[in-house]
């Protein structure tokens, strides 16, 4: 277990210095500067910003600052909290930035990933309960529907419902409960989808275990035997699963972010690849990273504790 | 080797070889080109049809008892002859609509505006009065040659990278699929947006090819479990013994029985590469204008959505409709190929 928390830490490492080296080698590679306008600047006032950026100096000592920044503790740095340089646009430091909007995406995520474990296990276990029913039909083609039904479609849609014709909700902005009831919805159908199929599997697979049998024999009330004895492990490959959707429901989220104009990461994020804000830009990819080293690392162990069969060998 | 992977094998060549020229092709798909293209491919699908009929006397191998399988599951084959019906609709479409009706996607008539469907125009019209159904239809070009390219590229990387890390084990093994560890922990999809933002240049192919390119992780594990359990079989120790090559044990002998997992992994990576796809389009990273994209029709059609809902509503239904189809298309390939992998 040590072994495979190392491991996975040594590996965040090198991910980390290759995600920086990668946002740099681009910034030195890309045409286009964050400095450009639409008017050219006057070489003068072009060389102020250049110089209060230290993007006057050449590039190894960039390069080398830029390491040097990331080490925690570094001179530069607020306490273990890395220097990931200051924005070129909004002239704040990244952490900064960061720190303000990461809640905003973690809310929508959360409120993302609850929708979707809620209606997810609801729809699975009711479809397992009544296989090759009406029922079960209904909900895995409506389950299937949401994997197909791409974010941005979907949530133009729910825009024009429920804000424009019923006008229950508001369209955009992340102001309030209310606010986010949409973007977590849109948000959230494909992982509903995927996670009302995990369910279904998985509860099928329990109810012929031989314990459910001697549950049934004793005579427990059916809704005792499904909901109580067969979730436990039926839910096992949605607990698995779990990972994979938080990190795709935190870092994925920048479509949903512009659609309904929310101020998270991924709003940020496209934000600093179309201005060529590279020192936000190379944060955020870092931010990025580390979270889903982390959350793997999390799945891992959880794979582990779960299911002592597959104690991973590392 | 049986016959009837003879002829999956040729399906497989054709796909590839159409997806290559419409690559090559890509600064103007045409019509005719695409005519050819897909006539070839139906007569292909149809040959290997008869092929497989009069084979099934002969033999139960893997493939007949899958095929067999998947044509008792209705809803798969239903969805089979959809995603068929798509690729018609999108490489035929436009050569028929200019034939019958005189129409093509980039004739402008302002006069006309946005127009509600009517017999004229199925689809209605954009507000620049082009007909949308000719042009959804070329956007289901762009979003079939990059799934075709991008899963093609993502199969030949990963089956190639799992086979050799699983096959020659040990230190290799360990180095390759710790390098997939780390690739895996990248989002992905992020670097893609940067490159194809910071580079305005770079060209469809590069972007489908890209696309592929950060795919192929799954495909790699994949291959790498199923060559793990095979490569101490007793046929594969005979090939060893009678001299034959590690790539040529690897291509002939290993390869072709990880075929079904990996048939069936490439059909449900189609409707995710569609799908990225369209929202790099969406994001104004992917196909550009005047070239019509799926994810562009939609992003045209969100903004309108409150005035022109058909703008929106039939791209989407469409791409809805292509993507559930692959989807359980893939599912029913699995259900056929992997009769323990059933999911009831």
């Amino acid at each position: 277990m040590i072994r495979l928390i190392l491991g996975r830490l040594a590996t965040g490492l090198i991910v980390i210095f290759c995600v920086a080296t990668f946002s740099f080698c681009a910034q030195k590679v890309a045409p286009g500067g964050p400095f450009d306008e639409e008017r050219p600047l006057d070489p003068q006032i072009m060389r102020a910003f250049e110089r209060a950026y230290q993007l006057d100096r050449p590039w190894y000592e960039q390069y080398g600052q830029m390491m040097r920044d990331l080490v925690p503790f570094c001179e530069r740095c607020d306490g273990w909290q890395p220097f990931l340089g200051i924005s070129f646009k909004q002239h704040k430091p990244v952490t900064e930035i960061i720190a303000h909007h990461f809640p905003v995406s973690v809310k929508l995520g959360l409120m993302a990933l609850g929708f979707a474990v809620l209606f997810g296990v609801g729809f699975g276990v009711l479809a397992a309960a009544r296989q090759n029913s009406l029922g079960d039909h209904a909900s895995m083609s409506f389950a299937l529907i949401g994997i197909s039904i791409p974010s941005f479609v979907l949530g133009p849609l729910l825009i024009f419902i429920f804000s424009v014709q019923l006008a229950w909700l508001p369209p955009a902005r992340a102001e309030g409960f209310a606010s986010y009831i949409l973007p977590a919805m849109t948000l959230g159908l494909i992982y509903m989808g995927v996670i009302a199929r995990l369910s279904r599997s998985g509860m099928l697979e329990t109810v012929r275990q031989d314990y459910i049998r001697t549950a049934r024999a004793k005579g427990l009330s059916e809704r005792v035997v499904v909901w109580k004895h067969a979730l436990r492990l039926g839910l096992m490959p949605v607990v698995t699963y779990l990972g994979p959707a938080i990190a795709g429901l935190i870092t994925g989220s920048f479509v949903v972010e512009k659609i309904f104009q929310i101020p998270g990461l991924g709003f940020y994020f496209v934000e600093s690849v179309v201005l060529r804000d590279w020192p936000l830009l190379t944060g955020l990819l870092i931010v990025y990273s580390i979270f889903l080293v982390v959350l793997n690392l999390l799945v891992d162990i959880s794979y582990g504790l779960l299911d002592p069969r597959i104690r991973s060998k590392r | 080797m049986s016959r009837g992977m003879v002829f999956l094998l040729i399906q497989g060549i054709a796909l590839v070889a159409i997806g290559v020229h419409g690559v090559l092709g890509l600064g103007g798909v045409n019509g005719a080109d695409a005519c050819i293209g897909f006539g070839g491919l139906s007569l292909l699908i149809v040959l290997a049809a008869l092929g497989r009929r009069e084979h099934q006397a002969a033999g139960n191998s893997l493939w007949t008892d899958a095929w067999r399988r998947l044509r008792k599951n209705r809803m798969a084959v239903a969805c089979g002859l959809v995603s068929y019906a798509v690729f018609l609709f999108s490489f035929a479409g436009p050569t028929v609509a200019r034939a019958v009706a005189g129409l093509d996607g980039l004739t402008l008539d302002v006069d006309l505006g946005a127009a509600p469907p009517s017999l004229e125009h199925w689809m209605g019209t954009d507000p620049l009065g082009r007909d949308m159904m000719v042009r959804i239809m070329e956007g289901g070009q762009w979003a079939i040659w990059a799934g075709l390219t991008a899963t093609a590229v993502a199969l030949v990387i990963g089956v190639a990278w799992g086979a050799v890390a699983g096959y020659m084990g040990g230190k290799t093994d360990e180095v390759m699929m710790r390098i997939v560890d780390v690739l895996y922990a990248f989002p992905t999809v992020v670097f893609v947006i940067v490159i194809m933002a910071v580079f305005e240049t770079v060209s469809l192919v590069v972007l489908f090819a890209l696309i592929g390119a950060i795919s192929w992780l799954n495909m790699a594990r994949i291959v790498r479990g199923q060559v793990l359990s095979l490569r101490h079989r007793e046929f594969v120790e005979a090939a060893h013994s009678i001299g034959a090559t590690t790539p040529r044990i690897l291509a002939r002998h290993i390869v072709p029985n990880t075929l079904g997992p990996v048939i069936v992994y490439s059909t449900l990576a189609l409707p995710s590469v569609m799908l990225t796809e369209a929202f790099l389009s969406f994001l104004g990273l992917g196909v550009q204008a005047p070239r019509a994209s799926w994810g562009t029709l939609v992003t045209e059609g969100a903004s309108q959505i409150a005035v022109n809902p058909w703008t929106l509503i039939f791209p989407g239904l469409i791409m809805g409709i292509t993507i559930f189809a692959l989807n359980f298309l893939g599912d029913g390939l699995r259900d056929a190929l992997d009769p323990q992998m059933r999911k009831d």
